[in-house]
Formats: C-alpha cells, sequence, structure tokens
C-alpha cells in the first residue's frame, strides 16, 4: 500500500469563529504504483487533502500512512524529509524557482533529499522529457507546456513513491494538455510511481481506473467502468 | 545544490538590489580600510621609539616645531644656532655624536627639502640597528649630493645629475650654485626618503646663506648672554684673516665660524653597556641644563610626538574608526532592508522550496547564506576599494604631507573585517530568516 488515510479530519476556523469542516475522510487508500484522479467542487478541500497527504498540513486528526510510514506522527523535520524524499509534487501553475534553470530547478528538488543532486540524472529526465536542448532555460524562456515538464522531471527526480499532482493541467493550453497527462502517467508507470491527480475535469478523470469524489468532505472512491 | 549556491541565485534574481547593497557595504568598507591604513601610517610615521638619535637640540621655541622640522623637515625652521654653539655641544663629554643639520631650502624641482649636514649623519643609524645603504657614493666635495629614495623615484634623478635648490620661502630665488648626486639611498620608509642631502660646506658656501658679519655677532652675544666684544674677542683670529682676505681678493675664501648657523644637531649620549639606561640618564640632564640655560632646548622626540598622536590624532583616529563604524552598521541596515523587503515577494518561492522538502531551518540558513554572501562580496571590494583608494591617494597626500604611503601597506587589523562581516550579516539576517522560516507553506503555495 502506497498511501493510506484513516479518519483524517481537518477543518479551519473563520474570522467570525465559526469552526469550518475541510476534511473529513475515514478511509482512503491509494495502491502501489495506482494512479487515482481526484475529483470535487472547488473549495471541496481537494488541495487541502495534498497537503495533509504530504505533510505540509497536520490533520486535526487522523492517521496518514506512507509506504506504512505513519507521517502524521513524524515531527515537522521528519515529515519535511519525508516529503522530500519519497513524495513527488506538481502544481497547477508549475512552480518553478524563476531565478533557477530547467536543469537547476530539477536538482534543487533532488538538493532537499538526503541523497546528493545527481547532475547526469536530472539531464536525463529533462530529455525524457523532451528538454534536452532547454536544459540551461530559465522558465521564463520556456513556454507552458515546456514548464509543466519541467515541474514533472523536478517531481520524479528523486524517485518517490508517491506524486500528488494538483490539477496540473489546469494552466496549460487545450492542445498540451493530454500530452502532459500522459506524460505523468506513463512517468509514474515506468517509475513504478503511486498517482493522485486532483482534476475538476470530469474528461480527465475519466481516463483514470479509480476516481475519487471529495464530496461532503469525504473522499468516496468510485470505480469508473 | 549546496545552500550557498542556491543563495547566490537569489542575489543574481535581484541583481540591482543586490549589486547596490554590496556596494553600500564596499563603500563602508573601503572607507574603513583607508582610516585603519591612515592610521597605521601616521602612527608608523610619528612613532620615534626606533628613531637613532636621543636628542634633537633646536633653538627654544614649540618642542613640537623643532620636531617636525628636523625629523620630518615638514616645518620651516624656528631659529638657527650659531655654530660656535655646535662645537660645544660636539665636545660634551657626555655625548659621542652630534651631527649639526640645516635646513630651511627645498630642491628647484619637486619641492623636496634640502638638508646640509656632514657625511657621518649617513654613518649613524638612522633607526635602531638600521644603517643607510647607498647606490653611488657618499658625499666628500663641498658640491656633493646624495638625495633619498622618494625624491629619486619621483624627480627621475640619476647618480651624476645637477640639481639647484630654492631659497627658503621664497620660490623665485633659485640659487645658482649646483649640486650634483653622488649617491642615491636605498628606501628607508622614514622622512629620509624624500630628502635632498647636501654637503654642509656646499651649503654655507651657497651665496646668501652666510649670515652678515654684524648680524652674527649680535646674534652669537644674544645667544650666550655675551657682549659683542666678547664675541667679536673669542672670534678675533678668524675675524682678522676674513678681514685679510677681503682686503686682498675682494671676498673672503673661508667662512669665518662665527657666519656660519645649524637648524638643530642631532646627538647621541655616550653609551655604557654595564649601565644601558646610563645615556636616557644623562639624555635627560643635558636637557634640563638647557631648559635653565639660554637659548637651545634639547628635546627627547619620542615625547611631542608622543602628545601629538595621544591628544590630537589618537582622538581624531577613534573618532574616524567610530564614523566609519557607523557607515558599515549603516550598510547593515541596507542589507537588511533590502532582503527584509524582497521577503513579501518571496514568500511563495520559499513555500515552493518547503513543499519540495526543504525543512524551516534550510530556508531559514538560505537567507542568512544570503545576508553573508552580501556582506563579503561588498566586505571584500571594499577592501580592495579601500587599498586601491590609499593607492590613488598616495602620491598626493606624500606631496601635500611629506609623509610616505606604502601603497601595499597592511593593517592586521583588517583580519578581522570579513569575520567582523560574518557576524553583522548574521545579525541582519536573522529577521528576514526568521520570516523565511515561519512562511505558511499552505497559504503561500496557494496564493
Amino acid at each position: 500500500m502506497s498511501l493510506e488515510l484513516k479518519n483524517i479530519k481537518k477543518s479551519y476556523r473563520e474570522p467570525d469563529g465559526n469552526v469550518l469542516p475541510i476534511l473529513d475522510i475515514e478511509h482512503f487508500q491509494v495502491g502501489q504504483a495506482e494512479q487515482i484522479a481526484l475529483v470535487g467542487s472547488s473549495g471541496g478541500g481537494k488541495t487541502t487533502l495534498l497537503n495533509v497527504i504530504s505533510g505540509i498540513t497536520t490533520p486535526d486528526s487522523g492517521q496518514v500512512f506512507i509506504d506504512g510510514v505513519e507521517i502524521t506522527r513524524l515531527p515537522e523535520a521528519g515529515r519535511d524529509r519525508f516529503r522530500a524524499e519519497r513524495i513527488g509534487f506538481v502544481f497547477q501553475t508549475f512552480n518553478l524557482l524563476a531565478a533557477f534553470t530547467a536543469l537547476e530547478n530539477v536538482l534543487l528538488g533532488m538538493s532537499f533529499s538526503r541523497g546528493k543532486a545527481d547532475k547526469q540524472l536530472a539531464k536525463d529526465l529533462l530529455e525524457k522529457m523532451g528538454l534536452g536542448k532547454r536544459l540551461s532555460h530559465r522558465p521564463s524562456q520556456l513556454s507552458v507546456g515546456e514548464q509543466q515538464r519541467v515541474a514533472i522531471a523536478r517531481s520524479l527526480a528523486n524517485r518517490p513513491s508517491l506524486l500528488l499532482a494538483d490539477e496540473p493541467t489546469a494552466s496549460v493550453d487545450p492542445a498540451n494538455q493530454d500530452t502532459i497527462l500522459k506524460l505523468i502517467r506513463d512517468m509514474c508507470r515506468e517509475f513504478g510511481v503511486s498517482l493522485l491527480l486532483v482534476t475538476h475535469a470530469m474528461e480527465i478523470a475519466e481516463q483514470f481506473d479509480r476516481v475519487a469524489c471529495l464530496k461532503d468532505f469525504n473522499a468516496v472512491l468510485q470505480t469508473t467502468s | 545544490m549546496s545552500l550557498i549556491s542556491i543563495a547566490f541565485k537569489s542575489i543574481r534574481q535581484r541583481a540591482l538590489a543586490s549589486t547596490l547593497t554590496a556596494f553600500s557595504v564596499a563603500l563602508g568598507t573601503s572607507l574603513m580600510i583607508a582610516v585603519l591604513i591612515a592610521n597605521t601610517i601616521v602612527t608608523r610615521a610619528f612613532d620615534l621609539q626606533e628613531f637613532g638619535y636621543d636628542l634633537v637640540i633646536g633653538p627654544k621655541g614649540s618642542e613640537l616645531e623643532l620636531v617636525l622640522n628636523t625629523v620630518y623637515r615638514m616645518a620651516p625652521p624656528i631659529e638657527n644656532l650659531p655654530w660656535r654653539y655646535y662645537e660645544e655641544v660636539k665636545a660634551d663629554k657626555n655625548i659621542a655624536v652630534a651631527i649639526p643639520v640645516a635646513l630651511g631650502d627645498s630642491s628647484e624641482i619637486g619641492g623636496f627639502p634640502i638638508l646640509g649636514t656632514v657625511v657621518e649623519y649617513f654613518f649613524n643609524e638612522y633607526a635602531h640597528g638600521k644603517k643607510f645603504q647607498i647606490e653611488g657614493e657618499w658625499p666628500s666635495h663641498k658640491w656633493d649630493a646624495v638625495i633619498g629614495s622618494h625624491v629619486a623615484r619621483v624627480n627621475g634623478w640619476k647618480v651624476g645629475d645637477p640639481f639647484h635648490m630654492v631659497h627658503a620661502g621664497q620660490a623665485d630665488h633659485v640659487h645658482k650654485e649646483e649640486f650634483t648626486i653622488v649617491g642615491i639611498l636605498k628606501p628607508t620608509g622614514t622622512p629620509n626618503d624624500r630628502t635632498v642631502f647636501v654637503n654642509l660646506n656646499g651649503f654655507f658656501a651657497i651665496d646668501g646663506h652666510e649670515k652678515p658679519i654684524d648680524e652674527a655677532i649680535a646674534r652669537e652675544a644674544e645667544f650666550f648672554g655675551e657682549t659683542p666684544e666678547q664675541v667679536r674677542q673669542f672670534h678675533a683670529r678668524e675675524l682678522a684673516q676674513y678681514q685679510k682676505e677681503v682686503e686682498e681678493y675682494g671676498h673672503a675664501h673661508t667662512l669665518p665660524m662665527l657666519q656660519k648657523e645649524v637648524t638643530s644637531i642631532l646627538v647621541k649620549m655616550k653609551f655604557d653597556p654595564k649601565n644601558p639606561t646610563l645615556s636616557q640618564s644623562r639624555a635627560i640632564g643635558f636637557s634640563a641644563r638647557l631648559k635653565e640655560g639660554f637659548k637651545a632646548q634639547a628635546v627627547n622626540p619620542i615625547r611631542p610626538m608622543q602628545r601629538l598622536m595621544d591628544k590630537l590624532v589618537g582622538n581624531i583616529r577613534i573618532l574616524l574608526m567610530y564614523l566609519t563604524g557607523l557607515i558599515i552598521l549603516v550598510s547593515g541596515v541596507g542589507i537588511f532592508v533590502s532582503i527584509y523587503n524582497s521577503m513579501a515577494d518571496r514568500k511563495k518561492e520559499i513555500a515552493i522550496m518547503r513543499a519540495l522538502g526543504a525543512d524551516r531551518m534550510t530556508v531559514f540558513s538560505i537567507i542568512l547564506a544570503e545576508s553573508v554572501a552580501l556582506c563579503v562580496i561588498g566586505g571584500l571590494a571594499g577592501i580592495v576599494m579601500g587599498h586601491g583608494l590609499i593607492m590613488l591617494a598616495g602620491p598626493v597626500i606624500t606631496a601635500r604631507s611629506g609623509l610616505l604611503i606604502d601603497p601595499f601597506i597592511f593593517d592586521p587589523q583588517e583580519l578581522i573585517i570579513i569575520p567582523a562581516m560574518i557576524i553583522l550579516a548574521s545579525f541582519v539576517g536573522f529577521i528576514p530568516g526568521l520570516t523565511a522560516y515561519r512562511t505558511d507553506v499552505a497559504e503561500n503555495l496557494s496564493s
């Protein structure tokens, strides 16, 4: 089992003092190398769920297991380290660092894990993404599709066991959406990485064998036919 | 990718702001370097602990002026001493060496001070354990001259070159007599380097350097507390010889002692190896005797210079050090403001790094490294700029003050600048670093 959530509860206190429940997940799991789409309404807690899974946000209660490690029991620095080594992140807005080249952005992702940044591995990854000739380009010199491909390479640089993708195609032009999605899924398959991909687009979710729907703060798994 | 290289990326990203910030640090540091070096130069130049003589004897007046004039050749002579007095001093049983010094004129080219003296001047140590070395010969003839290394460099003079001198304080009064350079002194790091030495006999032989007979008699009478008649009696033989030569040839061939004067006398007391402090006691005793006596004073050159350093230069130095310290502090505040202001724009960048697995200490360290890098770069640039400033200003300062500036001079206190910069950077980088440390990842990732 790559990811398992048990009795996760998360709520926020609003300025007027009211408690706003965001997540209330009894049980949710993603198998090894499994690919699941997570859908839900806007503001429904999808991003919060990814933050809870990655250890960026701590839940009010409940447990998060990744590769059998209960990350909710780890101290913050431990969660950071765990995230660096085992979790890849692809964001909707790519979140590349403007001062760094494509290669450096990938190397940066490697720098925070225990192992040393492997320049050759980073180059190989970028070449796989079709960016072999764009290594020294900065994000501002890359197209939107290319930027997202750099972000995908960065997310896989540490050979994570789980990739969290938060609407990775939302900022990409329609012509590139399928390419990006295919790239993510193919790479995850190639590296044996479990994928939890958040999307609000049903046409994307429908491409997955399993879809989790965040409804009434609870992720319920559905199997598409 | 190391934290330093990540910090450098960030610095490069904000190139203009970073450059200006580092430049402000560089300016502060260069000023501090300039003050430190100026301090070293002045301290070394005015430190006479190693001076090769025990006393400087000159006419009564300001002790400081006497030393500045005789040792540093910076001030005009106060008055002159009769040659007869020099002979008396030389004959004193407690005195080992007495060197006459005649000052006042300057070289026509370069305006370097002319010092008339005897060849023994060069055979005595100019500082403890340090003797003059020469390229060429020591002066032996009346019109021979030896020049300091700085004079040779600035004027481009070589052995064999002739030169003229200008009468004291009268730029348009060039003496017609011509001296020839027979030797160039090796650098000493003292005012001797920028002095032109001429044979004292030649100095006396220059037209206008002899004191008129009547004036000389009046001066000696006043100096020794005698009547003019007593003075005439003392010099009766040489005055008769002088009169005879004037009557026979229309002018005298030899200058009578009466007409000779010296500006000051450099004195070394007799040294007794069995009682090393005896020479000091003798110097103090000699000086004390002159205080009660007539028109001369004997000054231990260390004391007036020490007073000058303590009361004036020392305080100015402390003030300048405080000022430059404040400038660096202001530069530090500049770094703080620059980094702190950038934090608002960089929260997302920090959140991304945190999402990629950087812990709070890592992002804190990146900001601190950035602050340290700016301070160190600015500090190193400042050290280079400070020395550059000294190199550029050196010749001007030398020309104006007579102080010799070694462009490669190094003050050991410079060694603390970079560690001090790192400490300063750590302080100024702490609060921005703390902002990075506290950045809310989830909130800033979605912003």
